[in-house]
Order: C-alpha cells, then structure tokens, then sequence
C-alpha cells in the first residue's frame, strides 16, 4: 500500500472503498493479532502438511528442511493447525512481548 | 414501443418500463409478498420481448446478492420487493450502498408482520431508511412508470453510483388500472444513455469489492457513502428537469398544492397526497387557509425544499404510514421537527399516524385530521403523535 492505511483520508478512497491495487493484504501483517503461536516439534513433525492444507490463512510455509512453520508476520493464533495435526506435535504457546 | 396512453394496472406498466429501459438483469423471488412487476417482467423475458437474464432465486436475500453481482459487473439491474420480502434481503440492502452499486428496486410498500399483514403502509420502507439507498416516493401510476427511468438514470450516474429505492403504496397504488401515457423507445434512449461502468468485476483488471475495514478505516468508508447520498439531491434534480424538457412532466424534490398563501398545511408522503389535494378543495371552499405539501425525495433529505414551503405557515399537520415504536412520533413528523429545530418561525407540527395497513383514508378523514391537527396546534397539544381512527 502506497501509506499506511491510518493515514488514509475519506476523499482518497476509490468509490465503494473498492481497492483496485491487486495483492494488498500482503501489506497487513495479521500478525500482531495473535495471542497464542504455533510452535512445531520437528521431532515428531512426519511432513504431511495437513497443517498447510487447513491453515484459513495461507499463513503457513513448507521450510527447506521439508517441515511446516507458520509465517509469525501473517499467523492469527487461531489454533487450527495444532487441532489436525495428526501426530500432535503443534503446540500453542501463549506470545508474551 | 411507440407513444401513446394505455389503461393498465401501474404494476404492469411499471414493468413495461423496465422493459423500455432495457435492463440487463433482473432478480427475484416470485412468492408473497410480490407484485405482478417482476410477474410481469418475467413474461418480457420469456416471451423474447426484453433481452436480459431473469434470475428467480430461493429467497429476497439472494435476490439482492444477484442484483449486487450483477450491479458489480456493471450491468442495469432491477429487483422488487415488499414487506417481508424486504425485511429478508435487509442484510444485502446496507451493502449494495456499502459498495456504490446501482440497483434500482421498485418497493411496493406494505405493512411488516406482525400481526400477519400485507397491505398498504410504509413500515417496510422506514426500516431500512438508514441503509444509504436514495429514496423516492411515487403518487400514481405516471410517477411510477416516469420514475424507472429518472431512478436509472440518477443511480448510474458516474457523480453518484447509489442504489435507488422507487417507493410505490402496495395495492392501493400497485394493483390500480390507471391512463398512462408511455414513451417512445427514442426518447428513452435518449434520456437513458447505455451504461458503462466504470471499473466494474473484470478479470483482465481484477479489483477487490466489499473488503472488510478495520476501524482505522470504517469512519472514513462511511462519511464517504454519507457525501455521495447528500451530493446525489444535483443529479435528481438535474434528471427530473431533463425528464420535464423531453415529457413536459415536472418533478420536485418537495410539491406543493394551493400552498403559496395557506397559513396552514398537510404534509404527505406517497399516493395519500391525491386524497390531501381533494380534501384542501373542499375546505379551501369553507374559507380554511389550507394548503398540502408532498415529499417526493426522502432520501437525501430536502432540507432547503422542506424551508421554503414551509415558509410563512404557522402548522405543519404531518401525516404518517408508520410508527417508530417507543419513539416521539412517526417517521416524516420527527425528520420535520428535527429539520425545524431551532429556525426561526418554524412552524408547529402536529402529527398523525393514519392508513396502516390499508386501512383507508378517506377525503372526509383528512379534513377531520387536517381540522384536528389545526385545533391541536391551537391549543398547544404537539407532542407525540395520534393514531387516527383508533377504536378505544
């Protein structure tokens, strides 16, 4: 996004606060929403990537070793990987700044 | 079509004149509560008359999601509703402003339950009149069909792309067989130029519509929408006095009838104001100095039009087809009061509740209503409002 979106005024949005530019929300890091992060025990991960498959948020990447890990720039906290994941070795631990 | 006066029922002609404005889409759910306006519309398209996709869906909540995608690729879009049918599509009504998309929707206004009804009033129409819609409000069957055109021609135009809603009195004014003169398809074309949308859904130009807004944003995304509905009142003037130059049929944001040297006047909203005109002869010719005034334009509101009719009368007795519940009086009453608050010789408004429901409002009941509400404002009684008729 050309500036932040707290310094944008009413007269500069596009009529029906349509957003034309394309590929935006790469702009807004979900992120700092989360209160719980997922943190993967490589240990036991089997690479399946059921968690991949139901991230809601495309949040989660396969790394070069071949694991899953979640993007901490766009992951929310919602949890769901930790939920599916076959073998358990997702756990939410609480954020503290 | 070719110029010429037909009887027919309004609904039909209202239709005929979606037809006429060769709308590209037109959705709706074909059960009660409905008008024979999207029946009739459904017959064009069948029949081969109106080339456009006729879309019957499972419910008014999709009517309106239709008429919003199709609005969004930039096609002329029609739907209808009432009542109920209204109270479903609700949800999708606030977002078709939301995202400045031009539907316009012929809405017969009819009671909501409960108790269970379908007649005639204007609870349907009040409910969603904070849903950022232009609303204008039609008194007989000319109006209506001339109004399909005028609220095209008003919601495409790239200055205001706003939803219009055409408010019709159900049966009282929909189901009636009224002389109307049609238009030629020339002058309609003339008058109602083919639309082109600008940045409209197109994968060649993909664009992002009806994005949630965090609150950093909302505020602004909102008077945004606010300016566009006030910055409309131009385009709907402008477009009735194109409509007077090629039809010689004039419209106003606000009418007056015999109301220039009235001390007093009954306002209305809707078909009731032919019964008001009827009913300020007869007084006028017992010597009461009564006039009428109509408000075509609800939304935006004609503040400046409401002042200078208003100007110089002492009592403004204010008629109502619905009731705000646990509120200070009827819909148009506290628009009015709030717009007089504090002006300098505003005059004293007196409200009534009447025709809910269609229960009917004689000539004779407005010049009780009209002589009750002058006697009111004479002995001071202005608060809240009567119901007039009540049995108790």
């Amino acid at each position: 996004m050309a500036r932040p979106i707290d310094e944008i005024k009413w007269q500069d949005l596009e009529i029906g606060a349509t957003v034309s530019e394309h590929g935006s929300s790469r702009e807004y890091k979900t992120g700092t929403w989360r209160s719980l992060r997922p943190v993967v025990d490589k240990e036991q991960c089997i690479s399946c990537g059921v968690c991949w498959l139901y991230c809601p948020d495309a949040a989660i990447k396969r790394s070069d070793d071949g694991h899953f890990q979640a993007d901490e720039e766009y992951c929310k906290g919602c949890g769901i990987c930790a939920r599916e994941c076959p073998v358990g070795c997702i756990s939410m631990v609480i954020e503290e700044d | 079509m070719a110029k010429e006066r037909k009887g027919i029922e309004v609904s039909l002609a209202l239709a005929e004149a979606v037809g006429q404005a060769d709308c590209d889409v037109i959705s709706a759910y074909p059960i009660t509560p409905q008008t024979h306006i999207v029946e009739h519309l459904s017959e064009l398209v069948a029949d081969g008359h109106l080339d456009a996709e006729f879309v019957p869906v499972e419910s008014e909540h999709s009517a309106m999601s239709v008429c919003c995608g199709a609005a969004a690729v930039g096609a002329r879009t029609f739907t209808s509703t009432s009542s109920q049918g209204l109270a479903l599509m609700a949800e999708i009504f606030f977002i078709a402003s939301s995202m400045r998309l031009p539907v316009v929707m012929a809405l017969a206004n009819r009671s909501l339950s409960g108790p269970l009804s379908i007649w005639n009033d204007h609870t349907d129409t009040m409910m969603v009149r904070d849903g950022g819609w232009i609303h204008v409000f039609v008194e007989n069957g000319q109006d209506a069909y001339d109004h399909v055109f005028w609220a095209f021609r008003v919601a495409e135009d790239s200055a205001v792309r706003l939803p219009v809603a055409l408010n019709i009195d159900g049966f009282i004014m929909t189901h009636m067989i009224e002389p109307i003169d049609f238009e030629d398809d020339e002058l309609i074309k003339r008058y109602l130029p083919e639309y082109r949308m600008e940045k409209p859904l197109h994968p060649d130009d993909p664009v992002s519509m009806g994005c949630f807004a965090m609150p950093e944003i909302y505020t602004e995304a909102q008077i945004a929408r606010e300016r566009a509905l006030v910055e409309s009142y131009a385009t709907c003037v402008n477009a009735w006095e194109e409509w007077a130059a090629l039809t010689g049929r004039r419209y106003h944001p606000v009418e007056t009838y015999r109301a220039d040297d009235a001390e007093y006047c009954i306002v209305t909203m809707g078909s009731l104001g032919e019964t008001a005109m009827a009913a300020v002869d007869e007084l006028r010719e017992q010597g009461e100095k009564v006039g009428v005034i109509k408000i075509r334009l609800w939304r935006p509101f004609p503040f400046d039009d409401i002042y200078r009719a208003v100007a110089g009368k002492d009592t403004l007795i204010v008629l109502d087809r619905a009731i705000s519940f646990g509120g200070p009086g009827g819909p148009v009453a506290l628009e009015l009061r709030s717009a007089m608050c504090r002006r300098p010789q505003a005059p004293a408004i007196v409200n009534y509740v009447a025709g809910l429901a269609s229960r009917d409002v004689t000539v004779d009941d407005f010049k009780s209503i009209i002589l009750g509400g002058k006697a009111k404002a004479a002995e001071g009684d202005l608060a809240g409002f009567t119901l007039y008729g009540l049995r108790e």
